[in-house]
């Protein structure tokens, strides 16, 4: 849908309601812009972070919207949205201006994921790997001539990938078993990496190998892997619940020779980099389940205002108006929490409880929300027809992918502990 | 006005209106006064987006040297000029109306600071949306050409440029029109003229850097005294059901019945 299409069809009084232009309440936009305490509220947005939130908006509501039903059933992106992002300078938000990023902080990256994931979490999700784990991954630790070759493409045109989980080792992440040994000035690489995003459509892997298994998870070392290396192979998508448009691939490791120019970093320090971009990576995915909560429940909201039954529109009913207000609070907390998070990664301050409880409860959050948006939309939210089942679909990952909810809530014990360590 | 040569200046001069969001739905206020406006979304006029968007294409395509993007009003106002600063424009003129004034600003009030801008900045050409969408007036194009003595090129679908003239493809009532116009000129941009870019983050970023002057109209010798007062503000009649007719006979019975026959 153009520009003038959307525009002239927003002027008639008749559209598909419950898919048009989400219009959230009035935002109090200039007053937003003109806070002048030096003590901010968490919501508050620099004016360059409120434009990009604004331009991010805009662009899922105009271009992302009319293609997410056939992207989810079809179980494949639109190549054009990729095009797009990177052509937003999306795809390397962060990333330092020389290397052809946008220069921005990571609080624009949280606010773009979150944007779109109002519209489509698979999108959303697009945008929060490349950005938490694969651009910082290769500007926080890569070598001045890996972070040239690689980052311009990255910006521009290249999806990178993630490979640490396998078959054996989900949440056990260190007892992964690929192994890479040293081959004279190169290294080979074997083995099967499970569940990786993006692989079917990435130019660049990073793969978490072993190099010295007798040392346990201090012999984890990542690796660039470019894509047509022989022995790469990806295999074919999963066919999977939700989050259907993002191909999840097993990826195959098979005698791949890789020069020791491509290890990331120093040797035996994989697992450290990992979880400090997962520290990371967990806020992003809060902000993208804030996101989803949110869409959904205002596309709910939509129909409540509208839906008449016993002669008054639905809302009019207390008990609806307590439902949603209770979860409608939920997912400002979770936003809260999220943000603050971001900030406090922002200012150097140690994040990693906040990030973990950021994630949890975006989580739990959404998947309540999108439950009860389902029920609260009746028997047609059950149906295709509606796009609330997918907002319900896609949910479900939240809690599972980068770090379970269990995990969450041993890390969450872990600082709490920690902390009570220090008191006298 | 002689025929530019290449190595010669070409600023563009784009108007740039700040409105409630095309989007949100418009309320009266209960005094009957106005709209409400507190609180409520605001955007760039989406003609004026258009408008910079062909501005920022001159510039790609090398015709024009410089865009500068100008809006009247408080200081809000400067909100649109990021957008537009954002898109690509170069620099901003901020004019700077208080609330108050700002409520009875007309716009022949509008034509004569453009005008009196495009003599102090020695533009080439002014371009606006062909009318803002909260007043749907549709006069600062045309008035601004006949305050500078310049042609005009109004409802804009296809700008080209040939020599030291513009080729200017007009939508009318009866179709499409295409007109010769000479620089400098003053043109009002239409809805199928372009899809206006999104703002990228790097030039979003970019547009931090980029300044803003702040004029007032007295600067410019302009007097904005209110010429216009509004008497009432109403939501248009709520839209009636219609009647679905199976068949000629019926229809002018119904017609008769309501006396719009004999």
């Amino acid at each position: 849908m153009n520009f003038a299409t959307r525009f002239l069809k927003h002027s008639s009084p008749c559209l598909c309601k419950i898919v048009a232009p989400c219009t959230e309440q009035p935002l109090k936009h200039a007053a937003a812009l003109y806070c002048t305490t030096p003590s901010k509220p968490l919501t508050w947005l620099s004016e360059e972070e409120t434009m990009m939130r604004d331009t991010v908006r805009k662009y899922a509501t105009e271009k992302v919207q009319p293609l997410v039903k056939q992207m989810d059933a079809e179980a494949k992106m639109d190549p054009s949205i990729f095009k797009d992002l990177f052509a937003q300078g999306l795809m390397g938000i962060e990333v330092d201006e020389k290397y052809g990023g946008s220069h921005s902080s990571f609080f624009s990256t949280v606010l773009a994921i979150e944007e779109l994931a109002k519209v489509d979490a698979v999108v959303s999700l697009v945008c929060d790997l490349q950005n938490t784990l694969i651009t910082s991954l290769m500007q926080n630790f890569g070598t001045e001539e890996q972070k040239e070759k690689y980052l311009p493409r990255l910006c521009t045109d290249m999806i990178g990938s993630f490979c640490l989980t396998e078959a054996e080792s989900g949440s056990d992440a260190f007892a992964l078993k690929t192994r890479a040994v040293k081959d004279g000035s190169s290294y080979i690489i074997n083995g099967t990496k499970l569940w990786i995003t993006q692989a079917h459509e990435a130019g660049l892997f990073y793969v978490m190998a072993n190099v010295a298994p007798e040392k346990g998870y201090k012999g984890i070392t990542c690796f660039i892997v470019d894509k047509g290396t022989p022995g790469l192979s990806v295999g074919p998508k999963e066919d999977k619940l939700g989050i259907r448009a993002s191909s999840t691939c097993p990826v195959h490791f098979d005698n791949v020779k890789v020069s020791d120019r491509n290890v990331i970093g120093e040797i035996g320090h994989g697992y450290k980099y990992s979880i400090g971009l997962l520290n990371e990576g967990r806020i992003g995915i809060s902000a993208q389940m804030v996101g989803l909560a949110q869409g959904c429940f205002d596309k709910t909201l939509r129909y409540v205002m509208e839906r008449k039954q016993f002669g008054k529109i639905i809302w009019d009913f207390q008990a609806m108006q307590h439902q949603m207000a209770q979860v409608s609070t939920q997912i400002e907390a979770a936003r809260m929490l999220a943000y603050n998070a971001a900030r406090m990664k922002e200012c150097g301050q140690p994040f990693v409880k906040q990030a973990a409880m950021a994630k949890f409860t975006a989580s739990e959050v959404a998947s309540l929300t999108t439950s009860k948006c389902l029920e609260w939309m009746g028997g047609v939210g059950f149906t295709k027809a509606m796009p609330i089942e997918k907002y319900y679909r896609d949910v479900k990952i939240g809690t599972i992918y980068e770090g379970t909810s269990n995990i969450q809530l041993n890390t969450i014990a872990k600082c709490i502990a920690e902390e009570f360590s220090h008191t006298s | 006005m002689g025929v530019l040569g290449p190595k010669m200046a070409f600023r563009v001069l784009v108007g740039c209106k700040r409105v409630i969001d095309y989007a949100v739905k418009v309320r009266v206020k209960p005094d009957k006064t106005g709209v409400v406006t507190d609180g409520v979304k605001h955007s760039l006029n989406p003609f004026d987006e258009i408008a910079i968007e062909e501005a920022v294409r001159l510039k790609e395509k090398k015709i024009a040297t410089e865009i500068v993007a100008v809006s009247c009003g408080p200081p809000k106002c400067q909100e649109v000029l990021r957008t537009a600063l954002a898109m690509g424009a170069d620099r901003g003129i901020h004019i700077e109306v208080p609330d108050e004034e700002y409520a009875s600003l007309q716009p022949i009030h509008v034509s004569k600071i453009l005008a009196k801008l495009a003599a102090q900045e020695e533009a080439s050409m002014i371009i606006v949306g062909k009318q803002a969408i909260d007043d749907d007036c549709n006069q600062t194009a045309q008035m601004t050409a006949a305050f500078l003595d310049w042609p005009q090129a109004t409802f804009a679908s296809k700008i080209e440029k040939t020599n030291g003239d513009l080729l200017v493809t007009r939508e009318v009532d009866g179709g499409l029109e295409t007109i010769k116009v000479k620089l400098p000129a003053v043109l009002s941009t239409d809805l199928r003229l372009n899809e206006p870019r999104y703002a990228t983050l790097p030039n979003i970023m970019k547009a931090k850097k980029k300044k803003i002057d702040k004029k007032k109209p007295a600067d410019l010798g302009v007097d904005i005294t209110q010429h216009v007062e509004v008497l009432k503000v109403e939501e248009p009649p709520v839209r009636q059901a219609g009647v679905i007719i199976e068949n000629a006979e019926q229809l002018v019975s119904k017609l008769r019945e309501a006396g719009h026959i004999q």
